[in-house]
């Protein structure tokens, strides 16, 4: 939480809980997010972050717990009068205006009215900032996906909110598309100096992106950090998981070694791995270890375990290999070989046993779910 | 098969229908109109604008018919958009079906025997004598425009839920939380987003309404008691009892060039409405 600590805080979720009938859909969310901060809930669907976004934007109240914006608490303010924009999942553009007419509807609601130059030019602006200058006159339907999406985010911006609320907004893009669209919409981030905040399903556009990441499941936070420091450090195996790809293997622990600890595997090797949470000799534990922290060698190294396995199936990425391999106590095990690396392993093949070198350090030791 | 075999399988038979059900009757009528009343009744041959030149003598009818269709069609518009709203919009979803039901349940009843019950609510010792009983005075209610008018909401006001509600509930929800997101009241939402957007339907139901309005006979035959009657009225009038043949073409034929007139008057004034929103922007 190290970035709202710093700065102002901008909005604050405390013990908000969301219930729909029987079914909790937020679960005492407690998060504070700084001012000008790009935050992304990530999580699977149905895992609350749709809720948490709409509790903040106003369609829905929370049950118990409270929200605050600039220090307020806006529980009871209904969506018309809060400082938040949305840029909705499917657009929601109004079909029966223009393109101008949809960026400028927002500043058309203002009391005491704008004077009609004054929202002209303030929409044109809008409109040239998503490079959409010309398309005033348009009406939506003669628009492209991408198109709509960026009238969209004129419409939002063009109100200049203190949150701007992203609902999956890039879902419907192809994936060019919606890797130009992340960059620019980050480009954007830094020069309006907006909060955003993001609700995605999309691991790789939440790691690219985001300023912090608040990860979320079975209704709860899971775990909030920096984009490094849920993929080096993630807090259980939920997130491990969910956040890149992880080697999840159980062990016991037979020493402690400062920040470190000596685990001792299903096969009875031992490795040394980070212990972020205090452990004690004979304590049962999950160790992650991502792909790419482990190596693979045509014979053992002095001072590692010797884990033979054999592989079971090698993937061309183009400048990484995925190897497969499976080893008869700890199962499957992914590393990711640089292909720079694969050319020390000459004439490997499905069915051919290789060395998993697990460098000290490696791999760490999670949390309880 | 061809393509053009393929199309006229498909028209062929709708198009003898039109022509023989409605274009040749039409022709007829279009031919009696410009012909005399035979001395014993019917049709005698000529050709002559007699007719038309008589149609002032008919006036009342017209006048009926050209203020209770359009204000008929407008009661029954104020009626259906609530009801419409509200089953599209704030009925509980589980509830909905049934409730569409009971707007069509009417339906399985004839009009005329739905007719004679509004006979016996507004006759005098129907509502007038509630009313009465109640020291409100004594009012007369059958054989009324009023009565004409309350006939006509309550028949026709299926036919003008039904678009509207179809308008409304294909209306995307997410449109209004973008509206209410960037600032509007509900109220005003409701102006700007829903009212704009179920205008088809409106259009629909009250084309439907109107159409069927200005050729309607049986609501003014019973609840205006003969005192206030529409075109329709008068037409049978002309025909089955004066036998004036030639008289009631005249008129049967006007009444189509009235109706066409404002319905396109009104087709031309929902689509200037559209491209007024197109130029200026809404509100």
């Amino acid at each position: 939480m190290a970035y709202a600590e710093q700065g102002e805080v901008i909005a604050e979720f405390v013990d908000t809980t969301k219930r729909f009938g029987k079914v909790l859909a937020a679960d005492r969310l407690n998060l504070r997010i700084g001012k000008g901060e790009f935050l992304s809930f990530l999580g699977p669907s149905g895992c609350g972050k749709t809720t948490a976004l709409r509790m903040l934007a106003g369609f829905e109240a929370p049950t118990e717990g409270r929200i605050l914006i600039d220090g307020q608490d806006i529980g009871a303010e209904p969506a018309h009068r809060r400082p938040v924009n949305m840029v909705f999942q499917h657009y929601a553009l109004f079909p029966h205006m223009t393109v101008a007419e949809n960026v400028g509807y927002g500043l058309r609601q203002r009391r005491p009215k704008l004077a009609k130059d004054d929202i002209a030019a303030r929409v044109a602006r809008a409109l040239d900032t998503v490079r959409l200058g010309d398309f005033g006159p348009r009406r939506i339907w003669e628009m492209s996906g991408g198109q709509q999406q960026r009238v969209a985010l004129a419409r939002a911006i063009v109100n200049e909110p203190k949150i701007l609320l992203l609902d999956e907004p890039m879902a419907a893009l192809d994936a060019k598309l919606r890797a130009e669209m992340q960059m620019e919409l980050l480009s954007l981030q830094r020069k309006l100096g907006i909060t955003f905040i993001l609700v995605t399903h999309d691991q790789q556009e939440a790691l690219s992106m985001s300023d912090r990441i608040c990860i979320m499941g079975k209704s709860r936070i899971a775990q909030i950090g920096t984009p490094r420091e849920l993929y080096d450090r993630p807090a259980n195996r939920y997130v491990a998981d969910f956040v890149g790809r992880a080697n999840i293997l159980p062990g016991t622990v037979t020493r402690n070694i400062g920040e470190h600890a000596l685990v001792r595997l299903a096969s009875n090797h031992d490795v040394v791995v980070e212990a972020p949470r205090p452990v004690n000799p004979g304590d049962k534990v999950d160790i992650a270890i991502r792909p790419e922290g482990l190596r693979l060698g045509a014979s053992a190294e002095p001072g590692l375990p010797d884990i033979t396995a054999t592989v079971a199936r090698m993937t061309f990425l183009g400048e990484h290999v995925e190897y497969l391999l499976r080893h008869p106590d700890l199962g499957e095990l992914q590393v990711m070989v640089p292909r720079q690396a694969e050319r020390a392993l000459p004439g490997v093949d499905v069915g051919t046993q290789l060395h998993i070198l697990w460098d000290q350090g490696n791999g760490l030791i999670l949390g309880q779910d | 098969m061809t393509k053009a075999r393929a199309r006229w399988l498909l028209l062929g038979p709708a198009g003898l229908w039109y022509a023989a059900l409605l274009v040749l009757p039409l022709a007829v009528v279009l031919v009696y109109s410009l012909g005399e009343r035979a001395p014993a009744g019917g049709y005698a041959p000529a050709l002559t604008l007699a007719q038309y030149a008589n149609l002032g003598s008919r006036w009342t009818a017209f006048q009926n018919t050209l203020v209770l269709a359009p204000v008929g069609t407008l009661a029954a518009l104020l009626i259906a958009y609530p009801l419409a709203y509200f089953l599209a919009v704030k009925s509980n979803p589980r509830w909905r079906t049934a409730l569409l039901v009971l707007v069509i349940v009417p339906f399985w009843t004839s009009i005329l025997i739905r007719s004679y019950a509004w006979i016996f609510l507004l006759g005098g010792r129907g509502i007038p004598a509630l009313l009465a009983d109640l020291g409100l005075g004594d009012i007369r209610l059958i054989n009324t425009p009023f009565a004409v008018l309350v006939g006509i909401v309550y028949g026709y006001l299926p036919l003008m839920v039904f678009p509207i509600y179809v308008s409304l509930e294909r209306l995307d929800k997410r449109l209004l939380e973008a509206s209410s997101d960037l600032g509007a009241p509900p109220w005003r939402s409701f102006l700007q987003v829903t009212l704009p957007l179920s205008l088809p339907g409106v259009a629909t139901g009250s084309m439907l309404v109107f159409i069927l309005l200005m050729g309607e006979y049986l609501i003014p035959q019973m609840l205006g008691g003969g005192k206030v009657f529409f075109v329709g009225n008068a037409l049978v009038d002309l025909f089955l009892q004066s036998r004036n043949w030639a008289f009631g073409s005249a008129m049967a034929v006007t009444l189509v060039a009235v109706m066409l007139v404002t319905v396109t008057l009104y087709m031309r004034f929902l689509s200037r409405i559209g491209a007024a929103r197109d130029d200026v922007g809404l509100m």
